[in-house]
């Protein structure tokens, strides 16, 4: 049923960005380290075999916050590391998450290049 | 540690400008005026401050019927890095300048150099305060303006304004500063500095008490005890520890904070406003008009500084405060 899946995207995801809201509350951290230690976090579930379940479990809630990117890191180093052995670790890690951080780096460009940056007005 | 004037220097005008979103303070209608463009039309935020503090500067002087060669000091401050806003303010006025940094508590610290120099018959006539401007300062201590970064309910909002007064000789028409006590910097170990509040009521506990007792008053000899910007919940712990030293809950009504009020009850501000132009455009618009119109006959106002860097936070360094007071009275 479609409903089931959205609400189990949502709550997965939902509990994903509450602890990183939690560690931003009570650990007196900023948002840099809170972004860092769910990367981290994603990595080293992936690299256990535990983030790919919850991907097949709760799709786009598990794949969309930030986490991901850190299971995309480590299934990069595992997949080029398999062809070209440890050389593949280095290279297979932006293999996969490229296109990820070239978007970033293009969209940001053009929202600079149009966009005048301004203080909250009102 | 307390300054006893006996000459009385006099404000002898004030004026303060403020940004488009202080539109939203309490304090709106006091101030001399609002522009609609943070940066002051300017290419960049710091250039828009330099032209606020300009722009206030030339208020009072028109106030005063006065040009800057009359002006014998320009004492003052900002939350820059060197302070270059104010750099180059003081280039524009071609005033004798010193900079002076205390942080928040700079609205206050100038006003005491000020009288000092009037004192000692160095000064006849100094235009002293300070100012901030929100996107410069965010950016100095806090993050880029376009990042985004979220805020703890304990965090304060940096005001875009400027308060300057032109101290001069006494003059009973006007409201003269008649005492003042420097501050020492108290370092109660805070080291969150998204809790200035907190961190600097302490410093503020301190100067006002000391100076009550070495001037011999209470709570009840004043009309007002106004702090600069503890904020909603800085200013909660200083009355509580106002409490605990044995202060009744009527004469706390006396006790009021600059930035706790700036923007009313708008929750988008979170505990309230900041900066070195939230106590200086409260201070020289609204309270000294209060002073003239006779509603207040004496106030102390006691401007909070916290001294921290971005780099010594960020180095685990705990955040030391200051507060520096000023009596003033309407005779």
């Amino acid at each position: 049923m479609i409903f089931m899946d959205f609400l189990i995207a949502f709550v997965v995801g939902g509990i994903i960005c509450l602890i990183g809201q939690l560690i931003m509350d009570f650990g007196k951290l900023t948002p840099g380290h809170t972004l860092s230690i769910l990367v981290v976090s994603g990595s080293i579930l992936s690299g256990l075999g535990l983030y790919q379940p919850l991907i097949d479990l709760a799709g786009a809630g598990a794949t969309i916050p930030i986490t991901s990117f850190g299971h995309s890191l480590t299934q990069g180093a595992f997949a080029e590391a398999e062809k070209h052995g440890w050389v593949g670790v280095l290279t297979g890690m932006f293999e996969v998450t490229s296109s990820g951080i070239s978007a970033a780096i293009v969209f940001g460009f053009i929202a600079a290049f149009i966009f005048k940056p301004k203080g909250k007005v009102n | 540690m307390v300054i006893v004037f006996q000459t009385k220097p006099s404000i002898l005008a004030n004026g303060a400008v403020a940004g488009p979103l202080e539109k939203k303070s309490v304090f709106y209608s006091y101030f001399d005026s609002i522009v609609e463009d943070e940066r002051w039309n300017q290419k960049t935020n710091e250039q828009g401050h330099s032209k606020m503090i300009l722009e206030a500067c030339e208020i009072v002087m028109k106030k005063a019927d006065i040009k800057n060669t009359d002006v014998d000091y320009f004492l003052s401050g900002d939350l820059v890095n060197q302070m270059t806003p104010t750099n180059f303010a003081a280039r524009d006025l071609a005033i004798p300048f010193i900079g002076l940094f205390s942080a928040c508590a700079t609205s206050i610290s100038s006003i005491i150099v000020a009288s000092l120099l009037t004192e000692l018959g160095a000064s006849q006539l100094s235009v002293a305060g300070a100012s901030s401007q929100h996107n410069a300062i965010e950016r100095q201590f806090r993050y880029p303006n376009y990042y985004g970064g979220q805020k703890p309910a304990t965090a304060q909002w940096t005001v875009t304004a400027a308060g300057y007064a032109l101290v001069g000789k006494h003059n009973p028409e006007y409201p003269s500063v008649v005492a003042a006590t420097i501050g020492k910097v108290v370092d109660y170990g805070d080291t969150n500095p998204f809790h200035m509040g907190g961190a600097m009521a302490p410093a503020a506990f301190e100067t006002i008490t000391t100076h009550l007792k070495q001037r011999n008053q209470k709570f009840h000899d004043y009309d007002l005890i106004m702090t600069g910007d503890l904020g909603k919940i800085g200013l909660q712990i200083l009355k509580t520890m106002f409490v605990q030293s044995g202060i009744k809950q009527d004469e706390l009504q006396l006790l009021r904070d600059a930035g706790a009020e700036f923007y009313g009850e708008d929750q988008a501000f979170l505990a309230g406003a900041s900066g070195a132009g939230c106590s200086a455009a409260v201070y020289y618009s609204y309270i000294i008009q209060q002073l003239k119109t006779g509603r207040f006959k004496r106030v102390l106002l006691c401007a909070t500084g916290s001294l921290l860097s971005p780099l010594s936070f960020q180095q685990g360094e705990s955040i030391p405060c200051t507060a520096h007071a000023i009596e003033l009275t309407m005779e």
